[in-house]
């Protein structure tokens, strides 16, 4: 069982970026009747923000990472480590780390590494940025994780393209003695089909017959190389798989529930996530959403978050926290964490 | 856990159906208020009540209301 304690790093600070294009769901063709108002109610879900057509993730996360790094004094020479999470890179290859480093006029001496991972990803990239820096003895590094999923969703599928936007953030890690991460790790490749892309990888490379459009049901037309979501395997394994986690580590820190303060889910969509909060019998004021304006946006959920909801508090407070992505893989992971006044700018759109 | 309260339980999902349409046999999803969000209220309903975990097969597969029951009934 993946338990880590990873000991004297912190994370100093949170920012996030969004692109400036809202799409209300209310608006979506796909949706007939009162489906969208449907929709909205039960995911909680009711607009997105959308990349223009030449903006990637990458420059959401520039974006935020020259924002973080402004708001904390960073030299940039003194960033010893970039991570960079995401499903929607720039290029096949290069991976964009490298372009990153570059373009974030970072030392040609950072160590640079793209993880491919989605809704778990913050804190998968977390665990890995960490453990490298605690290993090391590097002093500074920069997670960055976001993603456009509406680059990759049918605009013609009632059943992805609704609960999906876009969004790229910037976590800052620095040595601190003391400090100290908990997390618990899990994968389940088992369910590698509930959410995928099906062609344009290497296993079903792409062919004649990848953007042939496929009816599947009244509102689900999609093509091979455009996200497949299996929502009601997704949902089963949202809600048994999540709840485990989150009290193995309770259990494992032995902190109670109700001391921490918040708990940060992946936002995946209402429906599902409050099943969560109740199992874990939470009271709504520890689990902040972000759903109704920005969706789901895969990796960048849970820092998008704290920005958005938990701003003030995060730079003002001392707070205990914990946080679970889950999703893609099958793959899930959950930390806790405390803080003690971190930078964590408003809200970048660009 | 009887069948009958299984049939109740499946029928309290559902907003706009009326509750004369619910029986074992009845194929669900033939409704016209069948959903996808409506097989994650019944995922969520065998869950809370019978704390079983339905799969998203489980729901495709079957055609009445009884064929998920007994998956339900196998398993406790």
């Amino acid at each position: 069982m993946a338990l880590l304690s990873i000991k004297n790093i912190a994370l100093k600070g949170i920012a996030s970026c969004v692109p400036k294009k809202v799409e209300d769901n209310s608006s979506l063709k796909v949706f007939k009747g009162d489906e969208a108002e449907k929709f909205s109610a039960s995911t909680g879900i009711y607009r997105r923000r959308v990349a223009e057509k030449d903006s990637t993730t990458s420059d959401l996360c520039y974006h935020a990472a020259e924002k973080i790094l402004e708001s904390l004094y960073w030299e940039k020479e003194s960033v010893e480590c970039l991570i960079f999470v995401t499903q929607t890179p720039d290029y096949i290859l290069p991976a964009t780390s490298c372009i990153l480093q570059d373009r974030l006029g970072l030392s040609v001496e950072t160590y640079t590494l793209d993880i491919s991972l989605g809704c778990s990803g913050w804190v998968y990239g977390l665990a890995t940025i960490s453990q490298i820096m605690s290993a090391s003895g590097m002093k500074r590094g920069l997670l960055l994780v976001g993603d456009t999923i509406t680059k990759f969703c049918s605009k013609d599928d009632k059943s992805s393209y609704p609960l999906f936007g876009d969004a790229g953030t910037a976590t800052a890690f620095e040595y601190l003695e003391g400090s100290e991460f908990k997390i618990h790790t899990a994968t389940d490749g088992s369910g590698y089909r509930a959410i995928i892309i099906p062609e344009g990888g290497y296993r079903e490379v792409v062919n004649e017959s990848s953007l042939n459009k496929i009816n599947y049901e009244e509102g689900i037309t999609r093509n091979g190389v455009e996200l497949a979501l299996n929502g009601l395997d997704v949902f089963v394994f949202g809600i048994s798989k999540v709840p485990q986690s989150v009290n193995l580590l309770l259990d494992k820190i032995g902190v109670e529930r109700d001391k921490v303060d918040y708990f940060l889910f992946h936002q995946a969509n209402m429906f599902m996530n409050e099943k969560i909060r109740k199992k874990l019998k939470l009271i709504p004021e520890q689990v902040p959403y972000s759903l109704e304006n920005f969706g789901n946006t895969s990796s960048a959920t849970i820092p998008l978050t704290m920005t958005v909801k938990i701003r003030e508090q995060l730079e003002k407070e001392k707070l205990k926290l914990i946080a679970c992505g889950f999703g893609v893989g099958l793959s899930w992971a959950t930390v806790y964490f405390e803080t003690d006044g971190i930078v964590c700018p408003e809200l970048i759109e660009i | 856990m009887t069948l009958q309260d299984f049939v109740a339980n499946f029928a309290a999902q559902f907003d706009e159906t009326d509750v004369s349409a619910f029986n074992p046999e009845t194929k669900f999803h033939d409704l016209d208020e069948w959903s996808s969000l409506l097989a994650l209220s019944i995922i969520a309903m065998v869950d809370d009540e019978y704390d079983f975990k339905l799969k998203g097969n489980d729901i495709r597969d079957s055609v009445t209301i009884e064929d998920i029951f007994k998956i339900v009934n196998a398993a406790s």
